[in-house]
C-alpha cells in the first residue's frame, strides 16, 4: 500500500524542480546532525512546548538516529543540533525550488512523519512584500506544496498536512533589502498537537 | 509647474480612538498646468450656523482633484449667494471662468435647504442650477455632489467626488501582534468607518457595480476565505471557503458573479461563481502555472488575469468560458494586479522593473504603456470610475499610504492616514 502511494506521489512531482536530486534514499545520519545546514530557526525556543510532554532527560544522547526507522524522540524539536529542530525553510526570489542544502532537514521531518502516522504538521508559505500580494498568495502556496510533496514522497501520508499560505501578509522581517526579503520568503512547519 | 497644496481635513469621525489620532490629509504632488481658475464663494446661512461648510468640502474637492485652481478667499471681490447678486464683470477682472454660489438655511432645525448655481462668468450664464432638502446627516454628501456637478460642467467628464474608497489598516500593538480594519471612507478621506477588524489578515477588497456590496479575503478563520458584505444593511456572507487559496475576488459588471481563484483543485486556477445559484465554472486549466487577480472587461464576456505560464508574472486575457487565454503584457519581466478602466480603454499594472514595483497604465487599443509612479514600492491599482484617475497602496517613510495619479500621469495626490499603514485600495463605483 505504501509503494501505491509513494507511486502516486512520484507522478504528482513529474515536473516539480529538483525532484532528481531527492531520489536518493541515502540515509546519512551525519548530514542530518550537521550544524551549518543554511537554515534558521525562529521557533527554537517557544513551539511545542505547550503540551506539557515530558521531554526526557536523555534528548542529548539520542544523536545515534537511524531516520526511516522511527528513531527521532519527541526531545530533538528542540534540540538544536537535531534537525527536527529546524522547522523554517528559506527559497529564492520568486523560485519554489528547494535548495539541495534543505533537503537533509525535510528527509528528517519525513522520517518522523512516516514513523508517527498520527504526527500532522502545518504547511504554511510565505513571501517575500515586494509586487503583487494576490500572486505572491499563490506563490506561498506552491512553496508549501513544493515542502509537502518532499515530504511525502519520503514516506509521508497526505492526511498527515494542513497546507496554507498567507503570501506577504505575515512577514517575519521588515525592510528593504535582500537581507530582509530573504528571510520572508520561507515555508514554516509546525507540528500540530504537540 | 508644479502645485504643491497641503490641505487638512478636519472633522474626523472618531470611529475608534486610533483613528481619531489621525488625521487625513489629501497632497498634491503634482498638479496640470492647465488648472482651471474657478471662483468658490463660501454658502450662506441665514442667521445660522451651517452644521458643515459646505463651500469648504467643494473647495477641497476641487483643489485636490487638479483641475481647478479656486480663487484664494481673500481676493473673492464679493459674497454673492444667488444670481441676482452676481457681478460678472468683477469676476472677469479676476480671470475666474466659473463661478459657484449658493445658500443654506434650516427648514425645521433637522432638515436643510441647500441652494446653487454655477456660472460661467465670461458668457453670464448659468451651468448648473439646482435645490435640495436634506438631513443634517446628509450634508457632507450633497457637498460632493455638487462638487461632481461642477467638475463635470466645467471639464465634461464624469465626477467622482461622491464616490467612496474602501481599504485595509494595519496597526501594531505593544504585544507584537497586529490589528487589520477593512474600511470604508468618503473619496476625500473623510468619514472613515470600519467593517471588518481582525486579527488575521484582510486583503483584496473589490466593490460591486451597485456600490453596496464589498467583496474581500479574510484569514479570520486560519485561512483564505472570501466574503460578501453588504454596506447598508451589514449582512456578511462567506462565499468561498474551499481548501486551498480562495481569493482575488472581482465582481461582474452586473453584480451577479464573481471571478475568483482557488486552488481547491491542487493549484491556483480562476472561476466564476454565480452569486445566487452558488454554480462554480472553472475559467483556467493550466496546472503548472499560478493564475491570479481575474477582472472583468466591461464586455462581461472576457477577464485579464496575472498568470506565471509564460515564466514570469504576465497579463493575459480570456473569455470568461474558458477557451486559450492570449497574453496581453509584452513589456517588461514582470507585470500583475490588473485592473481595467471602466470606460475600457486602460489597463492598469504593477509593472516591475529591476526589483521594483511601479504603477504603469497600458492603452489597450495601441499596447502603449506608460509608466506613472517613481517610488518603486507602489502596488494594488484601482481605477476611479470616470477612468481618469489610479488609486494605489505606495509607501512613506515605512508606512504604508494611498496615493492616486491620473491615467495621463500630470495629476498626483497623496491620500494617507498618519501613522497606520495603509493598503490594498478599491475605489467604489459611482453610487446610484
Amino acid at each position: 500500500m505504501k509503494v501505491i502511494k509513494l507511486l502516486t506521489v512520484s507522478l504528482i512531482l513529474v515536473g516539480l524542480a529538483g525532484c532528481s536530486s531527492l531520489g536518493s534514499s541515502k540515509k546519512d545520519s551525519d548530514a542530518m546532525q550537521n550544524g551549518d545546514v543554511s537554515i534558521e530557526d525562529r521557533n527554537a525556543d517557544s513551539s511545542g512546548l505547550e503540551g506539557g510532554k515530558a521531554y526526557g532527560s536523555d534528548v542529548n544522547s539520542e544523536k545515534q538516529v537511524i531516520v526511516g526507522e522511527g528513531g527521532y524522540q519527541d526531545g530533538q524539536f528542540n534540540d538544536p543540533s537535531s534537525p527536527l529542530s529546524h522547522r523554517i525553510v528559506y527559497f529564492d526570489y520568486d523560485s519554489s525550488t528547494v535548495r539541495p542544502q534543505d533537503l537533509p532537514v525535510l528527509e528528517a521531518h519525513a522520517a518522523y512523519l512516516s514513523a508517527h502516522p498520527n504526527a500532522s504538521i502545518r504547511v504554511e508559505g510565505h513571501t517575500d512584500d515586494r509586487g503583487s500580494r494576490e500572486y505572491n498568495l499563490a506563490l506561498g502556496e506552491r512553496r508549501a506544496l513544493a515542502i509537502r510533496q518532499i515530504l511525502m514522497l519520503q514516506g509521508a501520508g497526505i492526511n498527515q498536512f494542513q497546507v496554507t499560505s498567507y503570501g506577504e501578509e505575515r512577514l517575519a522581517a521588515e525592510g528593504y533589502d535582500e537581507s530582509v526579503w530573504s528571510k520572508n520568503r520561507r515555508v514554516e512547519l509546525t507540528y500540530l498537537g504537540r | 509647474m508644479t502645485k504643491r497644496w497641503l490641505i487638512a481635513l478636519g472633522l474626523l469621525a472618531s470611529v475608534l480612538s486610533w483613528q481619531a489620532r489621525a488625521e487625513l490629509v489629501i497632497e498634491i504632488t503634482g498638479g496640470s498646468e492647465a488648472a482651471l481658475p474657478i471662483a468658490l464663494v463660501p454658502f450662506g446661512s441665514e442667521g445660522f450656523t451651517a452644521p458643515l461648510d459646505m463651500s469648504e468640502v467643494i473647495r477641497n474637492d476641487l483643489a485636490g482633484s487638479g483641475r481647478f485652481s479656486p480663487l484664494p478667499k481673500q481676493d473673492l471681490i464679493s459674497q454673492p449667494h444667488e444670481q441676482a447678486e452676481v457681478n460678472f464683470a468683477d469676476w472677469r477682472l479676476l480671470r475666474s471662468e466659473g463661478l459657484l454660489v449658493g445658500k443654506v438655511s434650516s427648514v425645521d432645525g433637522q432638515t436643510y435647504d441647500v441652494q446653487f448655481q454655477l456660472f460661467d462668468v465670461y458668457k453670464a450664464q448659468q451651468l448648473v442650477g439646482k435645490r435640495y432638502q436634506v438631513p443634517a446627516s446628509g450634508l457632507r454628501r450633497l457637498a460632493h455632489q455638487i462638487a461632481d456637478q461642477v467638475y463635470q460642467a466645467l471639464t465634461g467628464e464624469i465626477g467622482v467626488f461622491a464616490t467612496r474608497l474602501a481599504f485595509v489598516t494595519v496597526i501594531n500593538n505593544a504585544d507584537g501582534s497586529k490589528r487589520f480594519a477593512l474600511q470604508v471612507s468618503d473619496a476625500d478621506g473623510a468619514n472613515p468607518r470600519t467593517v471588518l477588524q481582525s486579527k488575521e489578515p484582510i486583503m483584496s477588497p473589490n466593490w460591486s457595480p451597485d456600490g453596496d456590496r464589498l467583496s474581500y479575503v479574510s484569514f479570520e478563520n486560519g485561512t483564505t476565505e472570501v466574503f460578501v458584505q453588504e454596506m447598508s444593511s451589514g449582512r456578511r456572507d462567506s462565499v468561498a471557503a474551499f481548501k486551498g487559496i480562495n481569493s482575488a475576488p472581482s465582481w461582474s459588471p452586473d453584480g451577479k458573479k464573481l471571478a475568483l481563484t482557488l486552488s481547491k483543485g491542487g493549484n491556483p486556477e480562476i472561476y466564476v461563481l454565480e452569486l445566487v445559484s452558488g454554480n462554480l465554472s472553472r475559467v483556467t486549466h493550466n496546472s503548472q502555472s499560478i493564475d491570479t487577480e481575474a477582472v472583468w472587461l466591461p464586455n462581461s464576456n472576457e477577464l485579464l488575469f496575472t498568470s506565471d505560464r509564460g515564466g514570469r508574472p504576465q497579463i493575459y486575457k480570456v473569455s470568461v468560458d474558458g477557451g486559450t487565454a492570449s497574453r496581453v503584457t509584452f513589456e517588461g519581466n514582470y507585470n500583475s494586479s490588473p485592473d481595467v478602466s471602466p470606460d475600457g480603454r486602460y489597463l492598469a499594472m504593477v509593472h516591475g522593473i529591476s526589483g521594483k514595483y511601479y504603477i504603469a497604465v497600458q492603452d489597450l487599443a495601441s499596447g502603449a504603456v506608460k509608466v506613472l509612479t517613481e517610488t518603486g514600492r507602489d502596488e494594488s491599482p484601482s481605477f476611479a470610475p470616470n477612468s481618469r484617475m489610479i488609486l494605489y497602496a505606495t509607501e512613506r517613510n515605512g508606512k504604508g499610504v494611498l496615493a492616486a495619479v491620473s491615467v495621463d500621469g500630470r495629476i498626483k495626490q497623496r491620500l494617507g492616514e498618519a501613522g497606520i499603514d495603509v493598503r490594498e485600495p478599491a475605489w467604489s463605483p459611482i453610487r446610484k
